[in-house]
């Protein structure tokens, strides 16, 4: 505990003395590098002890706060979200402090590592906090600091659009979240999250759905989604991946913090989960493929994850209410450690979207490829990621998504649920997920990284830095590691699934001893193939070693003069999934065909714009204004008004006052 | 005797200063009903604090009878105007409002008398009446000089108020609102100073072309 402590520390001093030496960039990232490696590393000790040992601790402050208290506790719950917390912002860090180098005494860089740290503190506390104040005022520092980072371009109108965006769209959830814990308040008569006992069935309901709608727009949740393309790929790359990696999974520490708070699950919350994970997952996936931008494609893959872990949740909501309990265990183990496989693949790719950008100075796919020639690092570790986030084995991805599938395959079979319809959406859901996301990774890192380049950009690319290879390699070797030690690492998460579904870890996943090892076979064998397809590559060049190798162009059907920009785009490649879900991406073409014998210029582009975005709240937002613009009479700009009404209040007031008396 | 005779007589002057149009005479008022002000403490205060009620007597007297008119006074010479010109509210209309205000001081001062606040209803009711007299001319008026009066007069009205209706305050937190109320003075004379440099006039309700 007192690590965290410590770690919390670190960061706000080293954030302070960013600021302070703001004046030189050098200093300023030295101080904002050096605080967010030593909190990471002095976090994840008593993080990682508390999930191997299983025991809790807390920590109470007086605190001059009413309602306040400084409460703050390290259950294995907060530990499963604070490992990735305290080890994605370190690489993170180290990475920024490259990747920021080409805008030293163009930005203001001790200012963007004072929110860097600030945001790292603040997203501690909040998976720490034991009260709903200090809960709250950790959640509203995390969102200040996080728009402060993504409009770091600021002269950029994209930068500062997806800054208000996002801005008003977390405020929105805050609204939510605040009524939430004024309700929790009133029940319990106290913000201590210690003292929430049960609560009345539909007091219980009314928290559930403002949680979810609270939570669901910081985690992404379809149709809540629609800031999360807009300020991920606005934001430095090494602030996207912490922010898609971590940030967004504090709304997920929300939902499971809630779930434990208000006790037994009824029936309609889980399937309302895997309602919600069902259309995140499909749609942010479909979504994803129609993007031309790395970075945006790679944020609608967030929405596809965080449906994924809400599949998860719902589950073991289902599973909890049915009385299932090895369903229930499967369904939170497979959210929590996705919880965690997100945060390592999805801040590994968004850093290999970092050093793409930064080695080309595009993010746009079709101006790109042939990359894995010219940036072999980030291409391995890219593959790495991709394959792991489209839950390929024997990666991290497909341990999670194993679980998850085993459980609701439990769920369906005969002693299963009575009404098995949400596991079969789960069971359904999830392979179409993990489908379409592999036809959209195989489409992003073909594209980037294989055939030629493009353009001169990709042509002219160089691999970026140790200090931002060194964070990728760590990050990928974490995908691998936690794919190979699946079994340990569903054993440590086993006291954190004991905090949820109240059953004594010791008892955990009884009786799921024969999948676990189906589990490790299957990783073996896959790992087996791999092992063998390595080798062959290494035979291959060792064979080639004393010959002579020659280069030429691809047989061209006759065609002489194929040049790179015939190869397939990002468009061509993904034409046939976005045919397929027309109806819902509603992607506009523009085109002018080629004509007669010997065409000369033609041209197409195609445009997804977020249907949600345009349907939905730009109509919605379009209506509210005209309603509210009756009453801008009442802003005038005249200061005597302005004063009559204060007067006029308190005024008011005090009659009430003394007419009570 | 003495101290309802300061009462009635701070309630006057705050009447005069509803119906004055000239600017010079409206700081003289306010300037008088400062140094009268300045008495309080001395008629208030317990005997053991003789030295300090002296004190705080000097000070007031000082600043809202002496520094406060001087530098206004300068400031209106500079600015170069002499009369509030088209007010927001009329004067008879001020007058009348201002006798509601006065009837909605005595039934305030009443109640909360009623509750054991303050020495007398009829202190609390001229602490009252001034706080509404100062928001008053702050609404009501249009040069930037008769707001800071207004400010004074509201600000006559709290320190009334702190002396006769509170009981036990501090003379250190008087002295600090003092202090405060120096600074401000001081500002706003910055103020209209340069609004009238600016604008060639010190009419405030046109300060509305300066938002963006």
């Amino acid at each position: 505990m007192s690590l965290v402590l410590i770690a919390i520390g670190l960061l706000m001093a080293s954030a302070l003395a960013a600021l302070l030496l703001s004046r030189d960039p050098r200093l300023a990232t030295i101080c904002g590098v050096g605080g967010a490696m030593l909190a990471g590393l002095a976090g994840l000790i008593p993080s990682l002890r508390i999930l191997l040992a299983g025991d809790n601790e807390s920590f109470v402050l007086a605190w001059c706060m009413p309602g306040g208290s400084f409460h703050i506790g390290l259950d294995a719950v907060s530990a499963v979200f604070l490992i990735p917390i305290f080890l994605l912002t370190a690489l993170a860090a180290l990475y920024g402090g490259t990747y920021l180098k080409p805008f030293w005494g163009k930005r203001a860089i001790g200012f963007s590592w004072f929110c860097f740290n600030l945001l790292t503190a603040c997203l501690i506390l909040v998976v720490v906090a034991r009260n709903g104040l200090l809960f709250l005022m950790a959640w509203e520092g995390m969102s200040l600091a996080s728009f402060f980072l993504v409009v770091f371009e600021n002269d950029k109108k994209d930068a500062r659009e997806a800054g208000w965006l996002y801005l008003v769209a977390t405020h929105l959830g805050t609204a939510f979240l605040l009524i939430f814990f004024a309700l929790l308040a009133r029940e319990a008569q106290s913000l201590d999250f210690d003292r929430i006992g049960a609560l009345a069935p539909g007091i219980a309901n009314a928290a559930f759905l403002l949680a979810v709608i609270g939570f669901g727009t910081k985690a992404g949740f379809l149709p809540l989604h629609v800031w999360l393309p807009e300020a991920h790929p606005a934001a430095p790359s090494h602030v996207s991946a912490v922010l898609s990696g971590v940030m967004i999974k504090t709304g997920i520490y929300g939902l499971v913090r809630t779930l434990i708070l208000l006790g037994h699950p009824p029936a309609w919350w889980g399937w309302t989960l895997v309602g919600i994970g069902l259309s995140s997952g499909i749609l942010g996936v479909v979504y994803a493929l129609a993007q031309h931008d790395l970075k945006r494609l790679l944020a609608y893959h967030s929405v596809e994850n965080i449906g994924i872990i809400a599949l998860g949740l719902g589950l073991g909501a289902l599973g909890l209410s049915t009385g299932h309990p090895l369903v229930a265990q499967l369904g939170f183990a497979g959210a929590l450690l996705h919880v965690v496989n997100h945060a390592l693949f999805k801040g590994l790719l968004f850093l290999g979207a970092g050093a793409v950008a930064h080695g080309t100075g595009t993010r746009d796919m079709d101006r790109l490829g042939g990359l894995a020639k010219t940036m072999p690092w980030t291409a391995l570790t890219f593959v790495i990621g991709a394959a792991a986030i489209a839950g390929l084995p024997p990666l991290n991805g497909f341990v999670s998504e194993f679980l998850m599938y085993y459980g609701a395959l439990l769920a369906c079979l005969p002693g299963g649920m009575t009404n098995p319809l949400p596991a079969v959406g789960v069971v359904t859901g999830l392979a179409l997920i993990g489908g379409l996301a592999a036809a959209c990774f195989a489409k992003a890192f073909g594209i980037v990284f294989l055939g030629e380049p493009r353009t001169d950009a990709a042509r002219s690319a160089h691999e970026c830095g140790l200090s931002m290879r060194l964070p990728m390699i760590i990050l990928a070797a974490a995908c691998i590691l936690i794919g190979f030690g699946a079994p340990w690492a569903v054993a440590a998460l086993k006291p954190a699934i004991a905090g949820l579904t109240s059953v004594p870890a010791a008892q955990i996943f009884g009786g799921a001893e024969r999948p676990m090892l189906l589990l490790m076979e299957l990783i073996i064998g896959f790992a087996a193939v791999a092992g063998v397809a390595v080798l062959l590559g290494v035979l291959q060049k060792r064979l080639l070693k004393n010959r002579s190798v020659r280069q030429a162009p691809t047989w061209d059907c006759g065609y002489a003069a194929p040049t790179p920009r015939m190869q397939y785009t990002a468009s061509s490649f993904a034409l046939w999934f976005v045919d397929a879900f027309r109806w819902i991406l509603r992607t506009e073409r523009r085109r002018s065909l080629p004509k007669g014998y010997f065409p000369d210029a033609a041209f197409m582009a195609t445009e997804t714009p977020d249907g949600f975005r345009e349907l939905v709240f730009r109509p919605v937002f379009t209506q509210i204004r005209w309603a509210l613009a009756s009453l801008r009479w009442i802003q005038h700009g005249r200061l005597q008004l302005y004063i009559l009404y204060i007067a006029a209040t308190l005024v008011a007031l005090l009659i009430w006052y003394a007419s009570c008396l | 005797m003495g101290l309802d005779t300061l009462f009635v007589f701070l309630v006057l002057t705050s009447i005069v200063l509803l119906g004055s149009s000239l600017l010079n005479s409206s700081i003289r008022v306010v300037a008088l009903q400062g140094a009268v002000l300045s008495f309080l403490p001395l008629l208030v205060m317990e005997p053991t604090w003789a030295g300090r009620a002296v004190f705080l007597a000097a000070l007031t007297m000082g600043i809202k009878g002496i520094v406060f008119p001087v530098l206004l006074l300068r400031s209106l010479r500079e600015a170069n105007v002499r009369r509030e010109m088209q007010p927001l509210v009329g004067y008879s209309l001020s007058l009348a409002l201002g006798i509601a205000l006065l009837v909605l001081a005595f039934w305030l001062a009443g109640r909360l008398h009623g509750i054991g606040v303050g020495i007398s209803a009829l202190s609390l009711t001229a602490a009252f009446f001034m706080m509404f007299t100062g928001l008053f001319l702050i609404i009501a008026r249009r040069k930037a000089l008769t707001q800071v009066l207004g400010f004074l007069t509201l600000e006559n009205g709290i320190y009334a108020f702190g002396l006769t209706g509170v009981g036990h305050i501090h003379w250190l937190v008087e002295l600090g609102v003092l202090l405060d109320v120096f600074v401000a003075v001081f500002i706003m004379g910055i103020a209209i100073d340069h609004i009238s440099r600016e604008f060639d006039h010190i009419n405030v309700d046109e300060l509305d072309q300066l938002k963006g």
